[in-house]
């Protein structure tokens, strides 16, 4: 029982594999499925670089193993933009400075897409308490906190651009 | 690929995983993970089988049954921190899940997991210390019943044996009225605590404390009940001399000294928690102070 049957759903499309149960949910989205979006920076739950989406709730997937994502549906940086272009929450990073190097920005990104998805209208406040959890070395938190008030912003207006 | 090599099991019923628990060897439970993982990732944690009780459904909900919120140990921390059930008749522990790590990690974290992990500067031992809670302990010789005094047993350690597991919480609920204060202070919010501390009041006419009680984390080796404090303050009148009188009683524990903070600076930290913890359970409780 090393090795165990998983089937995960990961942005939309259903995947069957036979896994090592130690294999991480992050090991597993990168190297089994080729989908390098999502980043490993500390792989002990302190960076938040590696966070997607586990039935629609944040999960740092390198503290999770594959099998325990078994029937689940996960959502990566991938599955965050539309056929074309860029989401309004990415797009908004792009013009607010909130990415330099961008090794944190996946998990950045997954994590402000769950706050704006329950919280349409955030404090700043609300913002940085969301982004406790993801660590950035390069841009001081401003650009980023600025993007994610902007995409607020642009979802309520319904403009998303 | 970061843990050493383990074979995985994932049990639906309670029995079952008890007597995996019971057969196999070296195993462990693996419940939220948000602490285990990492120290599999750092191989401090080395297991032969690990046994998932994420699919025990028995393990989850939160119900009340006669005055006291029972709740299931694998509720997830977030789950609980939107509860309304929590936030009506427990408001201090909802209060409390919003300093335990991040979002991520709790929307994986579970109240068993974190109560079974015992990390010293953890919210939920402490605030199941302030409300002595009892802890339903499941293995293949049934359930038993631990009062939270008796469960945390120092620096990590706990009265669980190698083959039981945490299958329920629960707290006596306070009357309906009563104050509740939580403060923590920490580097960044939701990093370890160098000094908490929750309090209960329940006050009778003209503010008069009926009955109090005041937990601290991340100050000791485990967290800690301030008896003196809470003595000081059953049967007078609360006002701001009275609390901070009953905090300094927050001297008298012996504090651990580590790269983060030294004893001396973390004994002043409870004491002004206390104080803060209690004043706003007295504001909360109806008293203008």
């Amino acid at each position: 029982m090393a090795k165990q049957a998983t089937r995960i759903t990961v942005n939309g499309k259903s995947h069957a594999r036979v896994v090592e149960a130690r294999l991480t949910l992050a090991d597993f989205l990168r190297h089994d499925l080729n989908l390098t979006g999502t980043h490993l920076g500390c792989e002990h739950g302190v960076c938040g670089a590696c966070t997607v989406l586990v039935d629609g709730r944040s999960a740092r997937s390198c503290l999770m193993f594959a099998v325990q994502a078994n029937g689940c549906e996960v959502t990566t940086v991938e599955g965050l933009s539309p056929d074309a272009g860029l989401s309004v929450l990415q797009q908004a990073f792009v013009d607010n400075h909130g990415l330099q190097c961008g090794f944190c920005t996946p998990g950045m990104l997954i994590t402000l897409t769950e706050l704006l998805r329950d919280n349409a209208d955030p404090t700043e406040q609300e913002v940085r308490e969301a982004l406790t959890g993801n660590l950035c070395r390069c841009t001081g938190y401003a650009g980023i906190v600025k993007a994610a008030l902007d995409a607020a912003q642009r979802l309520r207006d319904g403009s998303g651009a | 690929m970061k843990p050493a090599p383990f074979d995985y099991h994932a049990p639906r019923q309670l029995k079952e995983a008890a007597e995996l628990l019971a057969t196999l060897p070296n195993a462990k439970i693996l419940a939220g993970g948000q602490s285990l993982v990492p120290m599999m990732n750092f191989r401090y944690v080395m297991v032969d089988h690990l046994v998932d009780l994420g699919h025990v459904d028995d393990l989850r909900g939160i119900a009340v049954i006669d005055g006291h919120l029972r709740i299931g140990a694998m509720m997830r921390q977030r789950d609980l921190e939107t509860s309304p059930e929590l936030a009506r008749h427990c408001p201090l522990v909802a209060e409390a899940l919003r300093h335990v790590g991040h979002r991520q990690t709790r929307n994986r974290g579970t109240i068993g997991g974190s109560l079974a992990h015992a990390d010293p500067a953890a919210e939920l031992p402490a605030v199941c210390l302030a409300f002595d809670a009892t802890l339903h302990l499941a293995s293949i010789r049934g359930l038993r019943a631990v009062p939270f005094r008796e469960f945390t047993l120092g620096f990590m350690a706990t009265a669980l044996a190698p083959d039981e597991m945490i299958a329920a919480i629960e707290l006596p609920i306070w009357r309906p009225g009563h104050g509740f204060g939580f403060h923590e202070f920490a580097r960044r919010q939701g990093d370890f605590a160098l000094g908490g501390a929750a309090a209960l009041l329940d006050l009778g006419a003209g503010g008069v404390v009926r009955r109090a009680a005041l937990a601290l984390f991340g100050t000791a080796e485990q967290p800690v009940r301030v008896d003196a404090a809470e003595a000081a303050l059953t049967g007078k009148t609360v006002d701001s001399r009275a609390i901070h009188a009953a905090a300094a009683a927050a001297w008298l524990i012996e504090p651990i000294s580590d790269i983060h903070a030294g004893a001396e600076y973390r004994r002043h930290l409870a004491q002004v928690l206390s104080a803060r913890a209690l004043v706003d359970a007295a504001r909360r409780a109806g008293v203008d102070i």
